[in-house]
């Protein structure tokens, strides 16, 4: 007896998964391998003194702690937005669902320049400060929130149109507060979304380079970024060195990504108490 | 709608790619005509005015002379990046750069012949320049030497020596200046350097980048950056917002030309490269580019443009600092003299 094979939308399943195999081969794994190519040029010794080198290990903390409070900003900021997109009707609200894309759509050196602009001490918005933004930390954070916005509304945003209004009214009809409902209805619904959102953008901040560096103002030390470091090496020739911190930002990235995916797992197991979401 | 959260996941693929591959870079645009053959210029970030100048003239010359059309590509970028390109695959007929280097990195790659330099007249450098202060108006902070960069309060903008070859010759031009004034003391030209880099406001990664936020953002009392770009801005902004001031010791900074030996063989370009690059030690080449504020080999039309370019001594970056190999081992290199000098 042969098994029938179960009936699918899409034919030509085997056609469809070499297509995607060779894709993500050409367009993912062999820049990755080249990467990997001259990683193996080091030693553990080089690859260590180029990691741990103090000034590397400035723009780590520079970019980490840049990006997490980017994303800390984005994660509220982005839920509000992606709230109001969902729950209320106004006028403008499907351009104002389109603008959210912009920071995508937009070259990100195009979104770092007009923010230094704006930013700095002679700009539309820097003059009314009272403080330093362009060509400082503070600078860099905004370039991140920027750029990575959209990752926190639109992983929000659908889960929040799957939660009808009908949800927290049930809630408030058994006697919840609006506080209560929201913290024990609604924010554990979205909850994984939210965090997934926020992972995405910290992730994302790691790696931006376009719209950092014209905002950063560099200076060693203080406001380096990682991937500066990286073009550092570049212009230096030295391309195993600038694998090497490429491989670090890379594989912390992965890790995090990861770890949001297996927590991501564990909860739905917990939810419908199966396998699979 | 679980398609948009998908959409995301795969953007963020990209993002990560985009990380891994950063330093690809750019070439030039596409323009359609009836070329019959076409020669790429890879050249440095700030001169595109000037080869979209110097350009016309020649293509006319050799229509005039031998009958053909021909098109000249013009690409744009940081001259690390283009040689980097060139090295990677990009097929350049000639290079037009702003620092030595880059063309050696291209020669060790067997790209471009050894002996490049001697190909052409002048160490194959048919313009030069050297580094010019552009201060605020009424030079508020008095800056008229190397020394005035170093004092208490003053702001200085140029861009990263590591990413900018501009910069290094900034870099270079203050430390040279500094140990003619205390006699080659290197403790003392090191304090000084110390101080000069303490005193920098940003570190923009290349040349207009720093123009932008000296110039647009405000910031700083001085800009250090080529003769050319400083008396550029002055001339687009007129007298009454900057002044230009040129040190009386400086370094000259050759503008380094050579045809890629390997891209002219696969073009089958080598005539029209090596013609283009002699056409640029033409009196009519050498005006123009003059016109652009580059300090020019050509006795009579340097003579002409003379009012435009202050006396000054100019000091052979390699007498005073030894081939650029070494340049870069003693002061660029990871963990060499700048690292050093920038350390906390």
């Amino acid at each position: 007896m042969i098994a029938r094979a179960p009936k699918r939308v899409l034919p030509g399943f085997t056609l469809s998964l070499g297509i995607t195999l060779l894709y993500v081969s050409l367009i993912l794994l062999l820049p990755l391998s080249g990467l990997f190519g001259q990683l193996a040029t080091l030693s553990w010794a080089q690859y260590w003194t180029i990691i741990t080198d103090s000034r590397n290990l400035a723009s780590y903390q520079v970019t980490v702690l840049s990006a997490l409070v980017a994303s800390a900003f984005n994660m509220v900021f982005g839920l509000l937005c992606a709230w109001v997109l969902v729950r209320y009707e106004f006028p403008g609200k499907r351009l104002l669902d389109a603008l959210m894309d912009l920071p995508f759509a937009l070259p990100t050196a195009v979104a770092g320049i007009t923010l230094a602009t704006l930013y700095a001490g002679n700009g539309a918005i820097g003059q009314f400060l009272g403080f330093q933004v362009s060509y400082s930390w503070l600078g860099i954070v905004v370039a991140m929130a920027f750029t990575s916005v959209p990752f926190v509304v639109r992983t929000v945003q659908p889960v929040l149109e799957e939660l009808p209004n009908e949800v927290d009214e049930a809630a408030m009809t058994l006697g919840a507060g609006t506080l209560y409902a929201f913290r024990r209805v609604i924010f554990p619904h979205i909850w994984p979304a939210l965090l997934t959102g926020t992972g995405l953008a910290f992730a994302r901040s790691l790696g931006e380079y376009g719209a950092v560096i014209f905002i950063a103002g560099n200076m060693p030390y203080q406001t380096e970024i990682t991937a500066l470091m990286i073009v550092t090496r570049l212009e230096e020739y030295d391309y195993a060195a600038a694998a090497a911190i490429a491989s670090l930002v890379l594989f912390t990235s992965l890790a995090l990504l990861l770890a949001i995916n297996l927590w991501q797992a564990r909860f739905f197991r917990r939810l419908h108490g199966s396998t699979g979401a | 709608m679980n398609i948009l959260s998908k959409l995301s996941t795969l953007r963020l693929g990209a993002g990560l790619l985009g990380a891994a591959t950063l330093g690809l870079s750019l070439t030039a645009p596409l323009s359609a005509s009836a070329a019959e053959r076409t020669l790429m210029n890879a050249s440095y970030d700030v001169s595109r005015e000037l080869f979209t100048a110097l350009n016309p003239p020649f293509i006319e010359q050799w229509r005039e002379a031998h009958g053909e059309e021909v098109e000249i590509q013009q690409s744009h970028a940081g001259s690390s990046t283009q040689a980097r390109s060139i090295i990677e695959g990009l097929r350049a007929d000639v290079v037009t750069f702003n620092q030595t280097t880059d063309i050696d990195v291209l020669a060790n790659a067997g790209l471009v012949a050894e002996d490049w330099q001697s190909r052409l007249a002048d160490n194959s450098s048919p313009f030069y320049s050297t580094m010019a202060f552009l201060v605020r108006k009424g030079n508020p902070k008095g800056i008229e030497d190397w020394q005035d960069l170093a004092e208490d309060g003053v702001r200085v903008v140029f861009p990263n020596p590591k990413t900018s070859g501009n910069a290094r010759y900034t870099y270079l031009a203050a430390w040279a200046a500094a140990a003619r004034e205390n006699g080659g003391d290197e403790v003392q030209t090191e304090a000084y350097m110390r101080k000069l880099l303490a005193n920098v406001a940003v570190f923009d990664t290349g040349g207009r980048g720093a123009t932008t936020s000296f110039v647009e953002r405000g910031i700083g009392d001085v800009l250090i950056s080529f003769e050319s770009e400083v008396q550029s801005i002055s001339r687009e902004y007129g007298d009454d917002s900057y002044e230009v001031v040129v040190p009386p010791v400086d370094l000259l900074a050759e503008f380094p030309v050579a045809w890629v030996d390997d891209s002219v063989r696969r073009n089958q370009t080598e005539d029209l490269a090596r013609a283009y690059l002699e056409y640029l030690y033409s009196p009519a080449a050498q005006r123009i580019i003059a016109e652009h504020n580059y300090r020019v080999r050509d006795p009579e039309v340097a003579r002409e443009f003379s009012d435009r370019f202050p006396e000054t001594e100019l000091l052979d970056v390699n007498q005073e600092f030894g081939d650029w190999d070494t340049i870069t081992r003693t002061h660029f290199a990871s963990g060499a003299k700048l690292d050093q000098l920038l350390r906390r």
